[in-house]
């Protein structure tokens, strides 16, 4: 028996290298099918979580006004759109990708260096990052430089050098605001919403400080060194341009758990605000604009974050939202100039479009004017 | 004899421990059903938030209105060519009937907010109804229009009337009033919600591009996996050798079943996109990345259930002559497959449920058309529930719920028949 059961093992063994072999060889032609088969008769869009609510909508309006099919949006975050979007040319990369902040100079160079050499920027608007707080809790009156003191890493201290922040309470860093401890929900690192947030709230807080603002525009070693030593920074942080030294300390938030990282989910961050009265939280004006019956907005340096005064540029913590095309793939991929037209058009980005009703802030009619044309005409973006 | 007044003192020792065993059992027993209660408690809360949160969203707020189906606008040739009529803008014909209602209401901008008492989607349903019926052309029917989503959350309470009439949408309020006060607002079953694929306008959006993108991606992991898992199981249990390199092989895929599902999704990305080229979100590759995920399962399961044959089947099966193909084929598989069925069922409830493995190969993408092959791009309907929890819009919230119920339904489904299927063909021995 033994040996039957060896023989018959052997064969029915060839009968599955047999079945394996056909198996490999129908899925290798499925493959190869497959990758003749793909030209791609849809736009792929990547990018921003930020703009993802807006290009939606426009993709939607498009597919629907059109005969075009609706385009594929994924939601990667700035940073990861600009990673897949400069991967390459060919219709496996994505079209165009959106970002919550400008494209930076490494980022232009790894798509130059990977043959993506057209690109056209077009800014579409402004994005209003707010401070909010429960409507249970009294509204807040902050300004730029409460918001650095309370939840940068290091703060100028008594004597003028930098030390470790002290600060645990909103009554110490102003004693116009609440006997409350300083705890704040906000996004990550990776998120453009943090990014926008250090630079226009934190790094505008910390130039109120004559020492740090003379810092950041200081081009002389000399001056910057001594401007170092002054405020008690390691020489090892040194670097040529003062902007850098200034960044390091102005846009570092501080770790012991004031400000606590909430994810990207800002809804859930608004549903913790709603538990905790004491909390406040930074997101998206969108959030804000929706969830009206829950949390109200804190005044910045004496303004609400309103839908007007964003407009009018009169709330100091708003951005500018982009999207970039490659050049490239236009022509190729069927719907792009007509997906362009419709996101520049007065009925999706003018000052009564659908997108302002979703919570995005037009641009002045000038800038609009602009971007039209240099979106339609696929203007090449300058090199940064 | 030893005195018969006097008990033995091994009994009397078991005697005064009984009360202290007793005890110790009834605790135990006690801590047994506190964890089950504590378990079911939780599922308790569980389903009755989402319930709680989602029913309202299966009924959608209607506007009832006299639209007069202008021939000059519609079909000023009178054709009554398909053709003509989508071209025709409707827009003006929905919009008409609230002017004439509201004939108070003045101004560019109140007009536009009184405008969006209606869906986006409106103009497109009427226009959908004179195609299929040309005969209305010329006449004023009464239509139930989709209202927008924020009339939808504030006829079902969601958002506080105070809240609205603070903001710059106070006189929505009003009139929204006005309309229910004249019967004009209803609360219909919302079709739309399983018929439709994704889209921005809550009330718009519908699970049916997501539930078909899951339908194809389980179709290709099933194909796949199951044979596959089917046939290594087969092989590793009945025909292998028994040595070091399947001892190894056996570990690995333990091992395997164990792994976070993230990983598979990176595999998938470096070996079926950056590698064969297939393309991104597509419920192929989904497909693909979850049939390493399922395999694992569905060969520890299938093992599990030839095991389970007793061996006496196979002595006899090969006692009078059957080879030893045969003797798998036509009698151990057989026995076998119910248990193997149930594994498979059980590993495709677990991909139902995945989303990590996803985010990797592009399947967390924003997709209204509803796919209609594994090639195009598609989403799944826990991505789909992720990325309406993530949305801005309040009334994502109650589709947010309803879309888990829906994704709860299939899985208590799929583990049912899974039951199903076990009692029924299971033979015990």
């Amino acid at each position: 028996m033994d040996r039957s059961r060896t023989r018959c093992s052997t064969q029915s063994e060839s009968d599955v290298i047999k079945k394996t072999l056909a198996m490999a060889a129908l899925s290798a032609t499925l493959v190869s099918g497959v990758a003749q088969a793909a030209s791609r008769d849809y736009i792929s869009i990547v990018g921003s979580s930020t703009v993802y609510p807006f290009a939606t909508v426009v993709a939607e309006q498009f597919g629907r006004k059109t005969r075009f099919k609706t385009p594929k949006i994924e939601s990667t975050g700035s940073g990861g759109g600009m990673k897949l979007f400069c991967a390459g040319v060919g219709i496996e990369t994505p079209d165009i990708t959106n970002a919550s902040r400008r494209m930076k100079k490494s980022e232009q160079q790894k798509c130059f260096d990977n043959g993506v050499k057209g690109i056209t920027e077009v800014k579409i608007g402004y994005d209003g990052i707010v401070v909010a707080n429960s409507r249970k809790a009294p509204r807040l009156h902050l300004t730029r430089r409460d918001l650095f003191l309370a939840l940068a890493r290091k703060v100028p201290g008594p004597d003028g050098k930098l030390i470790d922040n002290p600060y645990k309470n909103w009554k110490d860093v102003d004693a116009k605001l609440p006997n409350e401890p300083i705890e704040v929900l906000g996004p990550p690192p990776t998120s453009g919403t943090r990014d926008a947030f250090e630079e226009l709230a934190m790094g505008a807080g910390a130039k109120t400080f004559p020492d740090l603002a003379k810092l950041r525009k200081s081009k002389d070693p000399a001056e910057i060194r001594a401007l170092m030593k002054k405020l008690g920074i390691p020489e090892s942080a040194f670097n040529k341009k003062g902007k850098k030294v200034f960044k390091a300390v102005a846009y570092a938030i501080r770790e012991d758990g004031a400000y606590i990282e909430a994810g990207e989910n800002d809804n859930l961050i608004v549903q913790k605000l709603e538990a905790n009265p004491q909390a406040l939280g930074i997101f998206g004006f969108s959030f804000l604009d929706q969830n009206a019956d829950k949390i109200q907005g804190s005044f910045i340096d004496g303004e609400a974050p309103t839908f007007d005064n964003i407009a009018e540029g009169k709330y100091p913590v708003s951005r500018p939202l982009f999207f970039y095309v490659k050049k490239a793939h236009v022509g190729k991929v069927p719907g792009i100039p007509e997906y362009i037209a419709e996101f520049t058009s007065e009925d999706a980005w003018g000052d009564e479009g659908y997108l302002a009703d979703k919570g995005l802030i037009p641009m002045p009619e000038e800038e609009r004017e602009k971007y039209r044309n240099i979106a339609r005409n696929l203007v090449q973006m300058p090199n940064l | 004899m030893s005195s018969g007044n006097s008990v033995s003192p091994s009994f009397e020792k078991v005697q005064a421990s009984l009360a202290r065993r007793y005890a110790r059992e009834r605790r135990f027993r006690a801590m047994g059903l506190g964890a089950i209660l504590l378990g079911l408690s939780f599922v308790a809360i569980l389903f009755i938030t989402i319930i709680g949160n989602g029913y309202t969203a299966f009924w959608q707020t209607y506007i009832r209105l006299p639209v007069y189906l202008d021939p000059q606008v519609i079909d000023p040739q009178g054709t009554r060519d398909p053709e003509v009529i989508r071209q025709a803008s409707f827009r003006k014909l929905v919009r008409q009937p609230l002017r004439e209602m509201f004939r108070e209401v003045k101004g560019r901008r109140d007009k536009r907010l009184l405008y969006k008492l209606l869906s986006d989607d409106a103009p497109h349903e009427v226009q959908q109804r004179v195609i299929d019926d040309p005969s209305l052309i010329g006449r004023k029917v009464e239509l139930w229009l989709l209202a927008d989503d924020e009339v939808d959350m504030l006829v079902k309470g969601h958002i506080p009337r105070e809240t609205l009439l603070e903001g710059r949408k106070a006189k929505l309020v009003g009139w929204v009033d006005r309309l229910q006060a004249e019967g004009r607002i209803e609360k219909r079953f919302n079709v739309p919600f399983f018929t439709r694929g994704d889209s921005r306008e809550p009330e718009q959006a519908g699970i049916a591009g997501a539930a078909a993108g899951s339908f194809y991606t389980l179709l290709v992991t099933l194909l796949l996996s199951f044979p596959i898992g089917v046939a290594a199981a087969i092989y590793l249990e009945e025909f292998a050798p028994k040595n070091r390199l399947t001892d190894l092989i056996e570990v690995n895929i333990n091992n395997l079943a164990a792994v976070p599902s993230i990983v598979f999704g990176l595999l998938g990305l470096a070996v079926f996109i950056n590698w064969f080229g297939l393309p991104r979100s597509a419920p192929l590759v989904g497909g693909l990345v979850l049939t390493l995920m399922t395999l694992p399962t569905i060969i520890i399961a299938g093992r599990a259930a030839l095991k389970s044959v007793p061996p006496s089947i196979r002595e006899a099966a090969l006692g009078i002559g059957a080879s030893h193909m045969q003797t798998v084929t036509h009698h151990v598989l057989p026995l076998a497959l119910p248990g193997m069925l149930t594994g498979a069922i059980i590993g495709m409830a677990q991909a139902l449920g995945e989303t990590a493995p996803l985010l990797m190969i592009g399947m967390v993408a924003f997709i209204v058309d509803i796919p209609q092959g594994p090639l195009d791009p598609a989403t799944v309907l826990p991505v789909q529930i992720y990325l309406w929890a993530d949305s801005p819009e309040r009334a994502f919230v109650e589709r947010t719920s309803a879309a888990i119920m829906v994704l709860l339904a299939f899985l208590i489904a799929m583990n049912a028949l899974a039951i199903v299927l076990r009692r029924r063909f299971e033979r015990r021995w």
